[in-house]
């Protein structure tokens, strides 16, 4: 990959981030009342507001607040949760790796199983296979991921007792090493199957529609005219194929985490979604202004991702 | 240019292959009803509109009004149960329903008019206002709406004004996108060519030849994003965000978590409802769609 273009789209993704913390900026002096309240919780007291107007500069002109916020955006500082007693990234990154775990091992299992049922569907394209997947994919795109999350629970976890209803580890039976991980994959199965659903339809029903459309070309039609086994014709395919569902999942990493947040409300994951509740309950306004700050640039950096995935699969492209 | 691909596209590259004038055509809005995905996906949109229009009806109850014992599982008087406090969950999900598909309407119009018009303007208006336009674009595109709706409503408190203006001033990326893809197409054809040196003025131009050939793939994206809206919503209101004084769909089922293990029902029947409706919308968008822009032969 030109390393010209790694730098013109990383210069592309400045302005992005720059967009974002003004809008928080905005956000935070839109909202009805004191500024003070929303950088601080409704939780502190005299003294601590008027510690953050100093801090914040709010009774300073607007434009210089915004660089004071951005200057502290910069540093690292995103603000303290009253609640917590502690620093907003701090409590924010400390949620961060379960909540990535969970995300993580839906998107490989949507994707993984995504392109081989979409393969198996074109394949067999209108036959028993083909409208027994299409029908499930559209049911599976169509299903809210918290009400699966709460079917799920009801049925397999309560249910059957297969799986545990809540949490990442079993407190009462508190594991280390080899059985600690057992205990965990264990916990994660549910909501992350639960997770990957949405995704998978989708990508199900993309690969599908894009191999039955790749299975036209010229260049498969060669490969089978030249007496190419199947299966090699089906590879051939899916490398053109694989371009734009890469797009499209990179696409989603906004819905995706949005869908993450829920699941984990449902089955009680101790990730970013955890967080988000609590903090909307005790309305701790630093900690959901910096996750949102932090979701957002997680975004602009899951669609850097994916622009740089594709320039590097796709030879055509090469950027001046 | 990579800017180029179209951030979401399940089925739909523009149309490009359009004729003029696809919604004078009447036979082609009967022919959705020829496919499989479309017949099924007006079904269910049409059914549900009906029990949205029809709710005062249809409802046995005002959803708000205890009428029952609490918790009770569905019986003949109470089809779909009761809930905590003794209110019929069939009358919660048809007026959940209401509430949802009218909310998806009104951000469809919203997103719809915001998008055509910076799509044509885009498309129009030459170099520099399509690349002001286009990054304007981007960025609202990158913004990840859902955890912008929880800070919002986090903020200034909950509603379904407040909630309506959010989500139709961040969903219309992909629609102006789509418009600029068939503007700057059907700007180079003859009929608009021969409209202009008729001498028609630029606005009569798109308003009159442009737009009305550009509008099938609007329709098919709105409706498709409009399934988009009612799942956030329903996530919204899940989370405790939804305007308490409006019965929602996703109100129901969050309901619903805190009594999961005792009550299915009430958490059963209003998903239910979310999934037919998501299911819907996007079977008569996939069905628009195929009778739109017949680009591969399912």
């Amino acid at each position: 990959m030109p390393s010209r273009y790694l730098l013109r789209r990383l210069a592309q993704v400045l302005p992005t981030v720059a967009g974002l913390l003004v809008l928080n900026f905005c956000i935070i002096h839109l909202a009805p009342g004191d500024p003070a309240i929303a950088l601080g919780g409704e939780h502190g007291d005299a003294a601590y507001y008027a510690f953050l107007r100093a801090r914040f500069g709010l009774d300073r002109p607007l434009p210089e607040q915004l660089l004071t916020y951005v200057a502290n955006v910069l540093r690292g500082d995103l603000g303290t949760s009253y609640v917590h007693g502690r620093s907003v990234a701090s409590v924010i990154t400390e949620r961060i790796p379960s909540t990535l775990l969970l995300v993580s091992t839906a998107l490989v299992l949507s994707s993984v199983a995504g392109v081989g049922l979409g393969t198996l569907a074109a394949r067999h394209r209108r036959r028993t296979a083909d409208v027994a997947l299409n029908t499930a994919a559209l049911l599976g795109y169509a299903t809210p991921s918290f009400w699966l999350g709460q079917i799920a629970l009801l049925t397999l976890a309560v249910g059957t007792g297969l799986f545990p209803v809540q949490g990442m580890t079993d407190a009462r039976n508190p594991q280390t090493g080899l059985a600690h991980l057992r205990d965990v994959l264990h916990h994660l199965a549910l909501p992350a199957i639960v997770l990957a659903v949405n995704e998978l339809a989708l990508t199900t029903r993309l690969v599908r529609a894009r191999l039955l459309e790749a299975f036209r070309a010229e260049y498969v039609r060669a490969a089978r005219a030249k007496g190419l086994p199947e299966a090699l014709v089906t590879r051939h395919a899916l490398r053109n194929v694989m371009l734009p569902v890469i797009t499209v999942i990179g696409s989603r990493a906004g819905m995706f985490l949005s869908g993450a947040v829920l699941v984990e409300v449902v089955f009680a994951w101790p990730g970013l979604g955890r967080l988000l509740l609590s903090s909307l309950l005790s309305r701790d306004y630093p900690v959901l202004l910096g996750m949102f700050l932090l979701i957002s640039i997680g975004v602009v950096l899951a669609n850097l991702i994916t622009d740089l995935a594709y320039a590097r699969l796709d030879p055509r492209i090469r950027y001046q | 240019m990579l800017d180029s691909i179209p951030a979401f596209d399940i089925n739909s590259q523009p149309a490009l292959t359009l004729r003029p004038r696809a919604f004078g055509n009447r036979k082609g809005l009967v022919r959705i009803l020829r496919s499989g995905a479309g017949r099924v996906g007006v079904v269910v949109t049409c059914g549900l509109l009906a029990v949205a229009l029809l709710a005062s009806w249809i409802a046995p109850s005002n959803p708000f009004a205890s009428v029952g014992p609490p918790l009770r599982p569905p019986t003949l008087a109470h089809p779909m149960g009761t809930d905590d406090l003794g209110r019929d969950v069939l009358s919660g999900v048809v007026y959940g329903t209401r509430t949802s598909l009218l909310l998806a309407l009104i951000v469809g119009l919203l997103t719809g008019t915001i998008g055509m018009i910076v799509g044509s303007l885009a498309a129009w208006q030459g170099r520099r206002a399509d690349d002001a336009l286009m990054r304007i674009t981007e960025f609202v595109q990158v913004v990840p709406r859902f955890f912008l709706a929880v800070i919002v409503i986090a903020l200034f408190g909950p509603g379904l004004d407040r909630l309506i203006l959010l989500l139709g001033l961040t969903s219309w990326p992909w629609i102006a996108r789509v418009v600029r893809a068939e503007v700057l197409s059907l700007k180079q054809r003859e009929f608009v060519e021969a409209a202009r040196s008729l001498g028609a003025g630029h606005v009569r131009v798109l308003l009159r030849e442009v737009l009305p050939n550009a509008l099938p793939p609007v329709v098919v994206v709105v409706s498709l994003s409009a399934a988009s809206v009612i799942l956030i919503e329903a996530g919204l209101s899940f989370l405790g965000l939804g305007d308490p004084d409006v019965v929602s769909l996703g109100y129901l089922a969050n309901n619903a978590q805190r009594f999961l293990r005792v009550a299915w029902w009430m958490a059963a029947f209003p998903g239910m409802a979310i999934a037919l409706a998501i299911l819907g919308l996007n079977l008569l968008g996939d069905g628009l769609n195929e009778v739109l822009n017949p680009r591969d032969g399912r």
